[in-house]
């Protein structure tokens, strides 16, 4: 909402400075986006009488004039074709900043003759195009006076963001109560005399909205008007319209965008010789279209209300009128609409057309019902002041509904709900201000500031926004000013605070930590993929699939996170960086309701699996690092790691012969391995991969316990014992069955498995491979004696032999 | 007489020993010095036969002597042991030399991302104010998102949230993405009664994406439901947490009449700052920047959820975590946090050292 500083005075008495103005604006709620002062940049530049205007000696195109600056004289030589003795022109002197040119004057030599200054076109002042010639002022301008001064552009522009509430401040006299209520001044009475018809308006106004569509347009009126003149509006109008970046048409049209953007009532003209009978409001017809205002053609539909007359709509209800019946320069008799439309179908209407226009903006944000009578009065005494001619009386269908209601502000609730202790008395006065009609009810005690007491206040009908006693409290707030609302500590209810966080985020950011611990970054990346990518991770249902998605890229709702990871580690390496380790804690989405969503720590290395070092393995990443990564999350997280079964059924986003499931019977808790290359070098990512998945959700949760207590630690006292044992099993067993078995062979004796060498190759027959074992012995209450360390070790023998069906090496 | 050659016999093989023992350049000759003099057959060893013969007067003089000798070249013998041990681990320990400028084993430890550590910041402080972390769906229904929130459809509110969509269902009815993490509240108050005081991180999205916005991005929620909790104390909380999260002391806060349709009275609220010479800085300065929306809990959103609101009352609050990350960190590009690209991650990111904690400083 755009409006100048002398557009608000026009409403609002005051001597308070621009500053003051805008700053009170933003604290209630009204914000200040920009404030332009139009006439900074035209600074320099200032009023200046040519005495003289003599043909430059040297130069056929060139005049050398002399210049009353009002300061002193100067000598300029000009080439414009209109430069002549005694005219009234713009005068920039030497220094001065000229933006059409881009650049600083300097004084300099021309031809031979000195030039001290510049008279200076429309174009050079970066006003317009216009380079014909210098400008020319009227006689009367002053000399020495701001150029901006006579242009009308002394006068700051301020561009405030109104809120979806406050459909009363697209209007500038709104702005000014509001003003005037925080007692930066006061408002102007309101300037609505009645102005009489001297006939009988030859067209009426109908209503065809039966039933429920009644309260579409419960009431609309007008007026007609005869023998007006619809030129150039005055040159005041065109100023305030061209401030806000209106552009002037005429002065009938001119009319209604200033009733608009000054009272927030729009208005619409139809030139009545272009009418067929009587306007009827009613709903669209299938199959009806409209050329509108804005030159395009709209098709409209039986939801949408219309103005029409006998051949058909002439304007679509609230949002724009017809091309067709639009008043033009040689339009003479006239038709008014002031109309109330309902805010939601003016809204659906709009964006169902797809068109933006003041009115609509208006309609859909509340208007003033009680603007439908007056409005009918501002726009006549406008077109009689401007346009001459005749008006008619006023005609109108349908009744103003009655909105008037009573709230009342309980003498207390300032205190509180917004905490802040202010006299009664001062909230009457503010509520009064800004056009609520109060009555203040006794209290208890029969005063009525006292325990008890109430406001009944009844609501202005421009603020649809106030409902309920809460609003009343805003109101008064603002107007008396937040910066008043007390500084209250929060308060704890005891001395110490609880945890803050749950499992779940416990979890997270254990996870988060653990990988940042073993090397890999956290990214955050976007909650979509591409349906493309989507399918590549088991695809999606139909219902997590974006409507109204930002692009083809990310059009669906991410079945995995480690799509997201893949194009984001591309990205690095065909940067130049190919050995990277990416993680993201985050959603990944099974279906559209409240449980359809899982918590993933997912990750990857790419490239190599150390950088190049002169003490390090240098070996590509594998599936065992993906492998440590999903067990550290897991360990962080307290799953239960030892009981953990390893399966080789990892999704088709893995390699098929690198890749392992962690699983607690049929409960996935992770997934993990080498990524599966085609997949990889479908999204971007070239060069090996190795990721994982931890499903944080299918982590059991712990048994709760009755304290943080640990088990007590037994210590034995006789030092452990570690036997080596080497085993030839089939190639495809996997190795977690020796280590199970070995393990499982003594539990009470057995203290751990170390799998230390895994061998296939020369020495080995084809088809097997050879696993070796580090068995710990831990004794408990007597030393081994060599029998029972060959029982113990033929135990395990015979265990990982029935196990893998191998045998003991030889 | 035999007592007197014995006795020069005896100087001369200690002499002769210990000069033997310093002589020996490796444990090797050591040790055949050893046997020689103290072995079984070694030459002290042998002058211990000869006390047999003597009278015992002076078989217990000489044998004293003898064995004063014994002990004093098996002393000299061991010393001369250690000695040649300590030169021959310091001749190892010379070759086992290694050039000490060489580069230590690599060890990466990643980054967190400022998203996370900024969130955690924030869970820190307002933990201590006793608030705890509620979490909601990102895929959320129309009444959630939006009318238990008192933004009717058509709404014009509505329409500037510009709300992704999923695809019609059966009945008519369509999920949205949330467009904020507010459902969170509605859903709180219909599971919990009152007192609440909740905050809620989390992912929000909206359909639009230019340089300051986009299609993602995190928000933190505020609610704090009671039957007394009145708008200074939303102002007390918020200085207080705009103070500790930027830490600036005296950092300048201000509230500003607002709108938004959940919150009646609502406020936006402004931190001091300065944008001289197009770098911004937080603090007591002269200017102001909008850092976050909030109000007292609209009493039609109460009762949207089932909460009496002639009884309870409260605030709740909303900021956007990039924002203040941006702000704090001095990150000076909304987009660059999801591109995932590791020179920002390691430049902007943060070591897993500390989890944050008022306590221990933000």
């Amino acid at each position: 909402m755009k409006l100048t500083l002398s557009w608000l005075k026009s409403h609002l008495e005051t001597e308070r400075p621009l500053e003051e103005l805008t700053h009170r604006l933003s604290m209630i709620g009204l914000e200040v986006e920009s404030v332009e002062d139009r006439g900074a940049a035209l600074e320099p530049f200032t009023v200046a009488h040519v005495k003289e205007a003599r043909q430059h000696p040297d130069a056929d195109r060139l005049r050398v004039c002399i210049v009353d600056t009002g300061a002193e004289e100067v000598q300029v030589v000009c080439g414009a074709p209109n430069a002549r003795t005694g005219m009234k022109g713009v005068f920039a002197a030497a220094g001065a900043f000229i933006p059409g040119l881009g650049q600083v004057l300097k004084p300099g030599t021309i031809r031979g003759q000195q030039s001290n200054g510049m008279l200076v076109s429309e174009r050079e002042m970066g006003l317009s195009d216009e380079h014909e010639g210098i400008i020319e002022l009227p006689e009367d301008a002053q000399v020495g006076r701001p150029f901006a001064e006579v242009l009308g552009l002394d006068d700051p522009m301020i561009d405030l963001g109104i809120t979806p509430n406050r459909g009363d401040c697209l209007g500038v006299r709104g702005i000014a109560r509001d003003l005037a209520a925080a007692g930066l001044g006061r408002l102007k009475p309101f300037d609505a005399p009645p102005v009489p018809g001297v006939f009988a308006s030859p067209r009426r106004w109908l209503r065809d909205l039966p039933g429920e569509a009644g309260p579409l347009c419960p009431y609309v009126a007008g007026r007609s008007f005869r023998g007006v003149k619809n030129g150039p509006s005055p040159r005041w109008l065109q100023d305030r319209l061209r401030a806000i970046g209106l552009r002037p048409i005429s002065a009938l049209v001119d009319i209604t965008n200033f009733v608009t953007m000054d009272l927030g009532r729009p208005l619409h003209v139809f030139d009545a010789a272009k009418l067929r009978g009587d306007l009827t409001m009613r709903l669209a017809r299938r199959g009806e279209e409209m050329l509108a205002l804005d030159g395009k053609s709209y098709a409209l539909d039986p939801s949408m209300v219309v103005i029409a007359d006998e051949t058909g709509p002439q304007g679509i209800g609230g949002i724009m009128g017809g091309e067709l019946s639009g008043v033009t320069e040689s339009t003479t008799e006239v038709f008014l609409e002031v109309a109330l439309f309902d805010p939601v179908r003016v809204a659906r209407s709009g964006r169902r057309l797809g068109i933006q226009s003041d009115a609509r903006y208006r309609f859909e944000r509340g208007l003033d019902p009680r603007s439908a009578e007056w409005g009918c009065e501002v726009a006549a005494r406008l077109v009689q002041e401007l346009c001459g001619g005749e008006s008619s009386e006023v005609v109108s269908a349908g009744e103003i509904p009655d909105t008037g209601r009573n709230l009342t502000l309980r003498g207390e609730r300032v205190r509180t709900l917004g905490g802040i202790e202010l006299p009664l008395g001062e909230q009457q006065q503010i509520l009064e201000d800004l056009g609520f009609s109060v009555e203040t009810q006794a209290g208890d005690d029969g005063g009525a500031a006292g325990a008890g007491g109430r406001l009944v206040c009844q609501v202005p009908s421009w603020r649809p926004d106030v409902v309920d006693e809460a609003c009343l409290v805003e109101e008064v707030l603002r107007i008396h000013g937040y910066d008043h609302l007390p500084t209250t500590p929060s308060r704890l209810d005891g001395a110490l605070p609880h945890p803050a966080i749950g499992l779940p985020e416990t979890r997270e950011s254990l996870a988060r930590t653990a990988l940042a611990w073993r090397g890999l970054d956290e990214a955050v990346t976007w909650s979509f993929v591409s349906g493309e990518a989507a399918a590549l991770f088991g695809g999606v249902p139909e219902a997590l699939r974006l409507v109204n998605p930002i692009s083809s890229d990310l059009d669906v709702m991410r079945p995995a996170v480690l799509p997201c990871l893949i194009q984001g580690a591309g990205r690095n390496v065909d940067r130049g960086y190919p050995d990277i380790g990416l993680y993201e804690v985050g959603p990944q989405y099974r279906d559209d309701t409240p449980d359809g969503q899982d918590r993933v720590a997912a990750g990857l290395r790419t490239g190599q699996a150390a950088p190049r070092h002169w003490a390090a393995e240098s070996r590509a990443v594998d599936a065992f690092d993906a492998k440590g990564d999903a067990l550290a999350v897991l360990g962080a997280c307290d799953a239960p790691v030892a009981n953990l079964q390893v399966t080789t059924d990892a999704p088709a986003w893995y390699h098929p012969g690198q890749s392992g499931v962690l699983r607690l019977g049929p409960t996935v808790l992770a997934n993990f391995g080498v990524l599966h290359p085609g997949i990889c070098a479908r999204l971007g990512l070239k060069g090996p991969a190795a990721g994982f998945e931890v499903f944080l959700d299918a982590i059991p949760v712990p048994k709760a316990k009755a304290g943080k207590a640990k088990p007590p630690l037994a210590l034995a006292a006789l030092q452990p014992v570690t036997r080596d044992f080497a085993f030839v099993v089939g190639a495809e067993v996997p190795a977690e069955k020796a280590i199970r078995a070995a393990r499982g062979a003594d539990k009470a004796l057995i203290a751990g498995v170390a799998l230390f060498d895994a061998y296939q190759g020369k020495g080995i027959e084809d088809g097997k491979k050879s696993l070796a074992l580090a068995v710990t012995l831990q004794p408990t209450d007597k030393t081994l004696t060599d029998a029972e360390l060959e029982a113990v070790s033929k135990k395990i023998v015979a265990q990982v032999e029935k196990a893998t069906g191998g045998t003991l090496r030889g | 007489m035999a007592s007197d050659s014995l006795a020069s016999e005896l100087e001369s093989l200690r002499a002769e020993t210990i000069a033997a023992t310093a002589a020996a350049a490796d444990v090797g000759a050591l040790e055949a010095v050893r046997v020689g003099a103290l072995g079984k057959k070694g030459s002290i060893t042998g002058l211990f036969k000869g006390l047999g013969g003597l009278e015992p007067d002076q078989r217990k003089s000489q044998g004293e002597a003898l064995n004063r000798v014994k002990e004093e070249v098996a002393a000299a013998i061991e010393a001369r042991k250690a000695a040649l041990a300590d030169a021959e681990l310091e001749a190892r320990l010379a070759r086992e030399t290694v050039d000490v400028s060489l580069p230590a084993r690599p060890a990466a430890i990643g980054r967190i991302h400022p998203i996370s550590q900024t969130i955690e910041e924030m869970i820190a402080i307002f933990g201590e104010m006793g608030f705890n972390v509620a979490t909601g769906p990102h895929i959320e229904d129309d009444f959630h998102n939006f009318t238990a929130l008192n933004i009717p459809e058509e709404h014009p509110a509505r329409q500037e949230m510009d709300t992704f969509y999923l695809p019609e269902r059966p009945d008519g009815s369509r999920q949205v993405l949330r467009t904020h993490t507010s459902p969170v509240q509605i859903r709180t108050m219909q599971a919990v009664a009152p007192p609440i005081r909740i905050i809620v991180p989390g992912r929000t999205f909206r359909a639009d994406y230019d340089a300051t916005h986009t299609p993602m991005f995190h928000q933190l929620e505020g609610l704090v439901i009671d039957e007394t909790t009145h708008m200074g104390h939303l102002k007390g909380t918020l200085v207080e947490f705009c103070r500790a999260i930027f830490g600036v002391e005296e950092l300048p806060v201000r509230f500003r009449a607002s709108y938004f349709p959940f919150t009646e009275p609502s406020a936006e609220v402004d931190i001091g700052c300065s944008r001289k010479g197009g770098e911004l800085k937080i603090g007591d300065y002269d200017d102001w920047l909008e850092i976050l929306g909030c109000g007292m809990v609209n009493p039609k959103v109460l009762e949207n959820c089932g909460v009496d609101s002639s009884r309870y009352q409260g605030y709740a609050f909303g900021m956007g975590v990039e924002r203040i990350a941006m702000l704090k960190y001095g990150i000076p590009d909304l987009r660059t946090f999801y591109e995932a690209d590791v020179r920002w991650l390691k430049h902007y990111g943060f070591v897993p050292l500390a989890m944050p904690s008022m306590v221990r400083g933000l």
